[in-house]
């Protein structure tokens, strides 16, 4: 974590940035807020009655939910609006009623009444809160107006604890006011709330109830007012400041400052964000809240770093920018570096504890407190020291020291002290030996604790062994009394040198253990990143991702990917794809669906086990990581969301390679495609040409004939052409017959045949081909007869025949020899040409081959020897090249199957 | 369709590939009078030319050893022998490299015999009457004197500017042959405007239009798209 902040804007900025793109689609609704100061002062009424006014007006308003505490004025008011039913919810065999959130988005009325904003859900509702629900439906573009009390606001909470004496705990944060894009402010003067409540006209929730009496003070109500009409007013302040930047009105601006508010893991951290939430806002500065973690960091239990979260979480939702910081040891130097990075030049801490207990000050003596050394460096910042209002005594842990894990520790300081003294006693029973011999024992076993099990067991083992000490080897001997002076300077002397080589070698041990989870942090990132890059394809990666994902944060993974249908599977998990309940698939689809994550430890679905992040690099998500701690307590800390960000990074870059090689590959087929059509043409345009040029040119000389033509002559034309074209009509039969094969139209009409039948044919068929050729068949007498279809074999073996005289040189044999072999014919053509290089034999079968040639070969459509293979295969042969008999020519051989014995038999 | 009465008749060397093609021209140009010498391969073709010394080549651009260009040139390295080309369709890029290595003239495949005769003719004729160039070439209405340099048209005199009296006469001096843009450019407008057609284009557009001549329903002047111009014969 070696400086470069300056430099470098931080992921978690660019991850919220592109999601707020994301969500920025489409046009939300607008979102009113009725702001009162308490209960009673009617803004329900003054919301149903502006409701109405704008139904009057043309506008389709529905009132998806609206409490009246059984007033029948607000009742009647009502009567003329729409009203939506209720989804009831059975919670502890009660019947609760709730938003029906589904069937507002379906029913999609212009404007939505929904009351009381800061209500909680009944659990295992989509939202805990209903403000969570007022926003999905406001994204749906539906406007909502609501009804909001001063004293649920976030920042106000601690406020208005400490006027009326009463926390509520259902709180908006105030993000969801600044949302809002009209807020009304329902004045009522408190001496006539009073007398509204004693009339009976106001409704109060249990939780006031208890404490009526103190609530509805005059006193109270007036603080209460003012907070509620500064909020409405620093709203409005808010506003004009807007409109005069967006006016570009010249005014004294304040510089880019912030306000920098530093928290650890101590109880005061959550009072901490609210100040500096008030603080920003009163300066109208942004405002950033810090964590420094540090080697000690490591050492803390999981209680004390889950407070440090949950203030970071309470900061974010007041709208704070939470950054986490790395410090090797100075963390006070380093909040104030990245102070000045960022301008802040106000910080706010927390009052170091003072008087503490006994652990701190010991380790006082070795550490001087952050905010001590905060205060001492930060000379030219502006330093506000905030201290807890009071001391919630159910979140009392020892914060500074880590005495657990507990048991172990201090029976290895019971273990080590005894082995000290069992080993002390020989020596000490030697009279030579000075008494440092034995306080040095002592001190190693210490030592070794302490280096073990951290700071907690060697502190321990400091006072056994002192007392072990005394106990044994100050007289008078066998007791804790001590009778010469000099043995209590020992005593003390040796705690004071036990203390600090237990510290040290607690926080020795503390370092250690930090850098081995930094070096397994980056040895599993260092394995991943080898892994992504040696993986070459898709599943591969995900598989990785999933891996390095549970290894580092001790926990379940799991990928989802969007299947055809638009649902998401589970592609990839660690240790295995899961069973996922209704809840946690609800999670993911809503991650996916908002690009935002969801589920355990998040505003939405927070009751599900599982924790969803959505795997995306810009605003459409390729799919959702899920997690599953293995520590309930742990949720999308940012040290979670870091590694998070650097695996979706990875996979996004490596599934979007995928993608573009499948493209490629999809263009390569396409290419193929084109150069068949090509080849294709060309045949036609070359090969099917060459035959009509004989043809038009004998037949044209015919038509021409003046009487000069010899008789003769005219039957040679006319031989010559007619031959020819039946030349083409082969090739057309070729060309018919490799589409026929392409699309599996073939239908083979297979009967036993006697191949010489085939070969005669063959032979009629090309006989002025083979004019120029010795044709010489050995055919066994004794040949069974092929299973095959006559006629397609026939225009196989043609091909394969009038190859080889397109080849052989003039005058040379072509030889047409079969065998029968175990159940099979083999029937091998052979020439006396230039033959086939052995390279090439396979290619021959492909279509259009020669097609590469140009131009300059043989007349032929390169389909050919393709369709020999394609006719042979149908009838369950082969078809293949090979070097003539001797190694001269070339000879192409077929396989083909043998009429059963009886079959042959017959006539 | 008489054989010239000389006494040997003209001996064509046909330069093929495909046997079915050769056996149908030797029995049309063995009727026509013509005497056929026949090669199957690029090789044996130029070892007859220079051998046999025929007085026509007929032949076919695709040859399975070797390129009909090579071919021309090798030829054209030692013969002025007139050579014709079979090529096929829509392959101009083709004929125009086999003209520019020597070919004089084309015909596409698949062809009529009396088209190829004709041709054969018209090539024949340049070669046979080399040595008593005429003073005037007719063509139906139309009179070309070489001497006077004039052009008449149904016995009216046709007022041409010189390009376009040199562009008429050159297709004149060879009626029915094809002659190729470079061969006008070369020879009206000189070497250094080889490629320049457009000058060409403009000239015979104007000729046609002194000729009362229709590039769509040519009387005198036929054009081979992207090759050249002939002009019909007498």
């Amino acid at each position: 974590m070696v400086g470069s902040i300056e430099e470098r804007p931080a992921p978690e900025a660019f991850l919220e940035e592109a999601r707020t793109e994301a969500r920025g689609r489409g046009s939300p609704g607008r979102l009113k807020i009725f702001l009162g100061a308490s209960p009673g002062v009617g803004k329900t009424y003054a919301m149903i009655e502006e409701a109405r006014t704008r139904q009057r007006a043309g506008v389709d308003v529905v009132v998806a939910l609206v409490e009246t505490h059984g007033r029948a004025e607000t009742a009647a008011l009502l009567g003329s609006l729409e009203q939506m039913p209720r989804r009831p919810v059975a919670y502890r065999g009660q019947w609760l009623s709730e938003l029906d959130l589904d069937a507002l988005l379906a029913r999609h009325p212009q404007l939505a009444l929904i009351d009381e904003l800061a209500h909680s859900n009944a659990p295992g509702s989509r939202h805990p809160k209903r403000w969570q629900d007022v926003l999905e439906v406001l994204e749906a573009g539906i406007d909502v107006t609501t009804t909001l009390n001063i004293q649920h606001i976030e920042s106000l909470n601690d406020i208005v604890a400490r006027i009326t004496g009463v926390r509520v705990h259902e709180t908006v944060p105030d993000q969801v006011l600044q949302r809002a894009d009209d807020i009304e402010l329902i004045d009522l003067p408190p001496e006539e709330l009073i007398k509204r409540l004693k009339e009976g006209k106001v409704y109060v929730s249990q939780q006031i109830g208890q404490a009526l009496e103190n609530f509805f003070g005059k006193g109270n109500l007036t603080a209460l007012r003012e907070l509620a009409l500064r909020t409405a007013a620093s709203r409005v302040d808010a506003e004009m400041l807007a409109y005069m930047q967006a006016n570009a009105v010249k005014g004294p601006w304040p510089t880019e400052e912030r306000l920098l508010v530093c928290i650890n893991e101590a109880p005061v951290a959550k009072s901490l964000v609210r100040a500096g939430k008030r603080m920003a806002e009163r300066a109208r500065i942004p405002w950033i809240v810090v964590t420094v973690l540090t080697p000690r960091h490591e050492t803390l239990p999981a209680g004390a770093r889950a407070a440090t979260m949950e203030a970071l979480r309470l900061a974010e939702t007041l709208g704070a920018e939470t950054v986490t910081l790395h410090a090797e040891s100075d963390a006070a130097a380093e909040i104030l570096r990245y102070a000045r990075s960022r301008n802040a030049s106000r910080l706010v801490i927390g009052r170091p504890r003072a008087g503490g207990g006994f652990w701190w000050k010991i380790a006082g003596l070795l550490r001087e407190p952050v905010a001590d050394r905060l205060l001492d460096a930060a000379r030219d910042f502006e330093v506000t020291v905030v201290t807890a209002q009071a001391k919630p005594a159910a979140q009392a842990w020892h914060a500074g020291l880590d005495l657990r894990p507990a048991w172990r520790g201090y029976a290895a300081a019971l273990a080590a002290i005894a082995a000290a003294t069992l080993l002390a006693w020989p020596i000490g029973a030697w009279e030579a030996v000075p008494g440092g011999a034995i306080s040095a024992i002592y001190l190693t076993a210490v030592l070794v604790v302490g280096a073990r099990h951290g700071l907690g067991a060697s502190l321990v083992a400091t006072l056994l062994g002192s007392a072990a000490y005394n106990f044994f080897y100050t007289a008078p001997y066998y007791t804790l009394a001590m009778s010469h002076p000099e043995d209590v300077v020992s005593i003390l002397v040796f705690l004071v040198g036990a203390v600090f080589t237990g510290t040290l070698a607690g926080r020795l041990k503390a370092q250690v253990e930090s850098m081995r989870a930094t070096q397994r942090r980056t040895e599993t990132l260092y394995d991943f990143a080898r892994k992504i890059a040696s993986a070459n394809n898709t599943d591969d990666v995900l598989w990785a991702a999933a891996f390095h994902i549970a290894a580092t944060l001790d926990c379940r993974s799991l990928i989802l990917m969007p299947n055809a249908e638009g649902g998401l599977d589970q592609v990839q998990g660690h240790p295995s794809i899961e069973e996922l309940d209704a809840r946690a698939e609800g999670a993911a689809r809503w991650a996916f669906e908002r690009n935002a994550p969801a589920g355990a430890g998040t505003a939405t679905l927070p009751t599900s086990d599982w924790l969803f992040v959505p795997l995306a690099t810009g605003d459409r998500p390729l799919g959702v990581i899920g997690v599953r701690f293995a520590d309930p307590g742990r949720s999308l800390d940012p040290e979670t969301r870091r590694l998070l960000l650097a695996v979706e990074d990875q996979v996004a870059v490596v599934v979007e390679r995928a993608r573009l090689a499948e493209e490629l590959a999809d263009a390569r087929v396409s290419a193929e495609g084109e150069r068949l059509r090509a080849a294709l043409l060309n045949s036609v345009s070359h090969d099917l040409r060459t035959p009509l040029v004989t043809v038009i040119g004998a037949v044209s000389a015919l038509a021409e004939d003046d009487g000069e033509l010899a008789a003769a002559d005219r039957r040679d034309l006319a031989t010559t052409a007619l031959d020819e074209a039946r030349r083409l009509d082969r090739y057309v039969q070729n060309l018919l017959g490799m589409t026929r094969l392409g699309h599996g139209a073939l239908r083979l009409r297979r009967a036993p045949v006697e191949l010489r039948e085939i070969v005669g044919r063959v032979r009629a068929d090309l006989a002025r081909t083979l004019a120029g050729h010795r044709v010489a068949v050995t055919i066994p007498r004794d040949m069974p007869m092929l299973d095959v279809d006559p006629v397609l074999i026939g225009q196989a073996l043609t091909n394969v025949v009038e190859n080889a005289a397109k080849y052989a040189p003039l005058g040379s044999t072509i030889t047409i020899a079969a065998a029968a072999s175990g159940g099979q014919a083999r029937i091998e053509v052979s020439d006396e040409g230039p033959g086939i290089p052995e390279g090439e034999r396979e290619r021959v079968f492909d279509l259009f081959h020669r097609a590469a040639q140009g131009d300059a070969r043989p007349a032929g459509t390169g389909l050919g020897l393709a369709i020999v293979r394609g006719l042979v295969e149908a009838h369950g042969g082969t078809a293949s090249a090979e070097a003539g008999p001797n190694g001269r020519g070339a000879a192409i051989v077929l396989t083909l199957p043998l009429a059963a014995p009886s079959l042959s038999e017959e006539p | 369709m008489s054989a010239p009465e000389t006494a040997a008749p003209p001996r064509i060397l046909v330069v093929e590939d495909d046997a079915p093609i050769r056996r149908f021209l030797r029995i049309a140009l063995g009727s026509a009078g013509f005497a056929t010498l026949e090669a199957e391969r690029g090789r044996t073709g130029i070892e007859l030319a220079a051998t046999a010394a025929p007085d026509c080549v007929v032949l076919d651009l695709g040859l399975p050893d070797m390129d009909g260009k090579a071919v021309i040139a090798a030829i054209r390295a030692w013969s002025r022998v007139p050579i014709l080309v079979l090529s096929v369709r829509d392959a101009e890029a083709e004929k125009i490299a086999a003209l520019d290595a020597g070919a004089d003239d084309y015909v596409t495949k698949p062809f009529a015999t009396g088209e190829l005769l004709a041709r054969l003719r018209a090539l024949m004729r340049g070669r046979l009457d080399r040595t008593r160039e005429p003073a005037v070439q007719a063509i139906g209405p139309l009179t070309v004197n070489f001497a006077s340099r004039t052009v008449t048209l149904d016995g009216r005199e046709v007022k041409l500017t010189r390009k376009e009296y040199d562009v008429l006469a050159l297709l004149a001096r060879h009626p029915g042959r094809l002659i190729a843009h470079r061969q006008f450019l070369t020879t009206v407008w000189g070497a250094a405007h080889a490629e320049d057609t457009h000058y060409l284009r403009i000239a015979i557009g104007h000729i046609r239009d002194k000729l009362g001549d229709d590039a769509a329903d040519p009387r005198f002047i036929i054009t081979e798209p992207g090759v050249g111009y002939r002009l019909v014969e007498g």
